[in-house]
């Protein structure tokens, strides 16, 4: 889960990071009234959860409170990469003599957080890590023990700070480590962290992206998710505790497994078929959940046909087929179904289904085959 | 012969009392598995399983009074890592943790705690072992496999049971199937695994489950092709996955270039491995 910038240096602030003065703005009124606050010169700051806000026209320097307001009014009605701009974030503008980028993330290869830092601040460190990747300095922290004083000198030199800032800098790595840690981010990334006329330095814009399975351990940021981040379907599948991604293809999947719907996906593509959406419906395949997920599968109006792939092992298929009869006649689907069960009594089960004239198959090759003929439109033989 | 697990294993299920574990706790016992013990804090002095299987309070308990070589942890996630460390803590050298959505900071904890010990970790987020027609530790269906000379190891769940599915079908048995599991950290990776397969004297060749996320199949690709002498084959799920999205698994993403199917393919193919164009054609490329 992604924290806006402003939601993200509020947690800085908290952990003594400095960050410019400013408050949200939901309309240009407002930011008028924030820049006159901040005495007139402000940077009007989109709040939308994408990278490339400022390529976007999402971010403005206005010299007055009107050109604020002015300037407010157009980021407030723009959409950014697809999602609206609901909020500005109206900061003071700062005398910036140098850009930093300073983020934690967590390095998969070593199992470890991982503390990043350039000189080259204030653009994408992607593509920095790309093409100078000798401008970018790493150190590895142990989670048992934390970032150490040490280790964040080490990166300062690393980067070559000068030496006047090394304190600052230390200081900064060290509270956006606790950051981290006890918000249990994924991310936290201060981009860029800025160096001022006067050498003080200040979070200029802020990331925290949150790791889903521990909000259970922090109800308050739960809270602050932004309905926008997600499509709605996505939203409502994850209610039902469903994971789904929606494509743009027209072979709507169910299947039990993310690494087998992947597949599932993957060997529809490969038939020159274009799956619509990914869709993991769990263990077992309930009924309540299986009626959820097709609702969700078929909201989409370009989905022609579904294919439910359901590798029950233990499962016992005939139940496995009463849940998706009862399902259909909950939801009435009215393009083609295709399913293809495995497991315990998997024969009873695609007799059932074959008999509420649903398409079955025994293989995944033949099902997806069946249904990418569905979704062409070619006519299919019912078998039995 | 296999890896991991064998018909010595003495096992332990952390979490028996739950759901999940009694149920699967039940199907191991059916297989075959010695299921020695099962810890539930609060319900030790129980019996379960048809008043086969002593319940312990503690790991340490269980431990002293069965002599249990391995522990499979059914504990939800909020209490996985605890699980994990309390058995690693009591001596329990081999750990299975089946329990999907443990927040990743925990597992940093735990990796770094089991680092330097003798303790060999598998998952979490993973369907377990299965060593047909002798031991299996967690979920995999016993009746999808048979023995034989193939080693499998996999990042997915059903994914697997599709291409065990697909093997049986032709008459080709396995060795060890090992789920390593489909979150972003965890304890055993496929080169420990491919290690251990390689050091077996019945795994004749291996076949390799990844998807997308991360560079562990790269990885892979490179230890097969300076150590591995066994013939190795692979699918890669994922490659209709789009950037910037989790496909399910904690782990399955593709993020700022990196981790994608085509490089994983690539990688793999490079190093002479052949890549299935889907599960069920796995069988198509093993030696014969």
């Amino acid at each position: 889960m992604k924290l806006h910038e402003y939601r993200s240096k509020q947690i800085f602030a908290r952990y003594d990071i400095p960050i410019p003065r400013g408050r949200v703005a939901m309309t240009a009124g407002e930011a008028r009234a924030i820049a006159e606050e901040l005495g007139g010169r402000a940077v009007i700051k989109a709040q939308v959860l994408v990278g490339g806000r400022g390529k976007a026209g999402g971010i403005r320097l206005a010299q007055s409170p009107e050109e604020a307001e002015e300037l407010a009014t157009q980021v407030l009605g723009m959409h950014i990469k697809g999602l609206p701009v609901r909020k500005v974030l109206v900061d003071q503008a700062a005398d910036i003599q140098t850009e930093i980028y300073l983020g934690l993330t967590n390095d998969r290869a070593t199992g470890s957080p991982v503390l990043i830092a350039s000189a080259e601040g204030g653009i994408d460190i992607e593509e920095v890590a790309r093409v100078r990747p000798e401008k970018i300095a790493r150190v590895w922290v142990d989670p048992l023990l934390g970032l150490r004083t040490y280790q964040a000198r080490n990166l300062a030199a690393g980067m070559e700070l000068p030496r006047a800032h090394w304190g600052q800098f230390t200081d900064i790595a060290r509270a956006l480590y606790r950051v981290y840690k006890q918000t249990d981010a994924s991310l936290a990334e201060i981009n860029p962290l800025v160096i001022l006329g006067g050498g003080s330095m200040l979070a200029l814009d802020g990331k925290i992206v949150l790791d889903d399975n521990a909000l259970f351990r922090h109800p308050e940021l739960a809270e602050l998710r932004d309905l926008d981040e997600e499509a709605a379907s996505e939203r409502e599948a994850r209610k039902y505790g469903l994971s789904y991604v929606k494509l743009d293809g027209d072979v709507g999947c169910m299947v039990n497994g993310a690494g087998l719907a992947m597949a599932t996906m993957d060997v529809i593509q490969h038939l020159g078929g274009r799956p619509a959406n990914f869709l993991d419906v769990g263990g077992g395949a309930p009924a309540e959940k299986v009626a959820a997920a097709l609702e969700i599968i078929l909201s989409d109006r370009n989905v022609r046909v579904v294919l439910l792939n359901i590798f029950g092992g233990i499962t016992r298929c005939d139940e496995v087929a009463r849940g998706i009869l009862m399902a259909m006649e909950e939801v009435k689907p009215q393009v083609p179904m295709v399913a293809r069960l495995v497991g315990t009594n998997e024969e009873e089960g695609r007799r059932l289904l074959a008999e509420a004239k649903m398409i079955t198959a025994t293989s995944l090759l033949e099902g997806a085959e069946r249904a990418v003929a569905a979704a062409k439109g070619e006519a299919i033989e019912h078998p039995g | 012969m296999s890896i991991l697990a064998d018909r010595r294993t003495r096992l332990l299920v952390q979490g028996i009392t739950g759901r999940e574990g009694l149920f699967h706790a039940s199907q191991m016992l059916e297989y075959g598995t010695q299921v020695v013990a099962g810890v539930s804090p609060g319900k030790g002095g129980e019996w379960v399983l048809g008043e086969k299987v002593p319940v312990f309070d503690t790991v340490e308990s269980a431990l002293t009074a069965t002599g249990a070589n391995c522990s499979v942890i059914f504990v939800p996630a909020r209490a996985a890592a605890d699980a994990m460390l309390e058995a690693a803590d009591a001596g329990v050298p081999l750990l299975v943790c089946i329990t999907e959505g443990i927040p990743v900071q925990d597992m940093m904890e735990v990796r770094a705690y089991l680092t330097g010990r003798e303790i060999r970790l598998v998952g979490p987020n993973c369907p377990g072992l299965l060593t047909p027609g002798e031991c299996k530790v967690g979920i995999i269906p016993g009746h999808i496999a048979i023995p034989g000379p193939v080693g499998v190891v996999s990042r997915s769940g059903t994914l697997t049971y599709e291409v065990l599915y697909a093997l049986k079908q032709r008459g080709i048995g396995v060795s060890t199937c090992v789920g390593i599991g489909g979150d972003p950290i965890n304890g055993t990776n496929f080169i420990d695994a491919l290690e251990m397969f390689e050091a077996d004297a019945h795994t004749e060749q291996v076949v390799l489950i990844g998807e997308i996320g991360g560079t562990a199949e790269e990885r892979a690709a490179e230890f097969i092709s300076d150590h591995l002498t066994k013939p190795a084959v692979a699918f890669i799920a994922g490659q209709t996955a789009p950037p910037g999205k989790r496909m399910g698994h904690a782990g399955a993403i593709v993020e700022g270039g990196e981790g994608t199917a085509a490089d994983k393919i690539e990688a793999l193919t490079a190093v002479g491995v052949p890549v299935a164009e889907h599960p069920e054609a796995i069988p198509d490329l093993l030696k014969a």
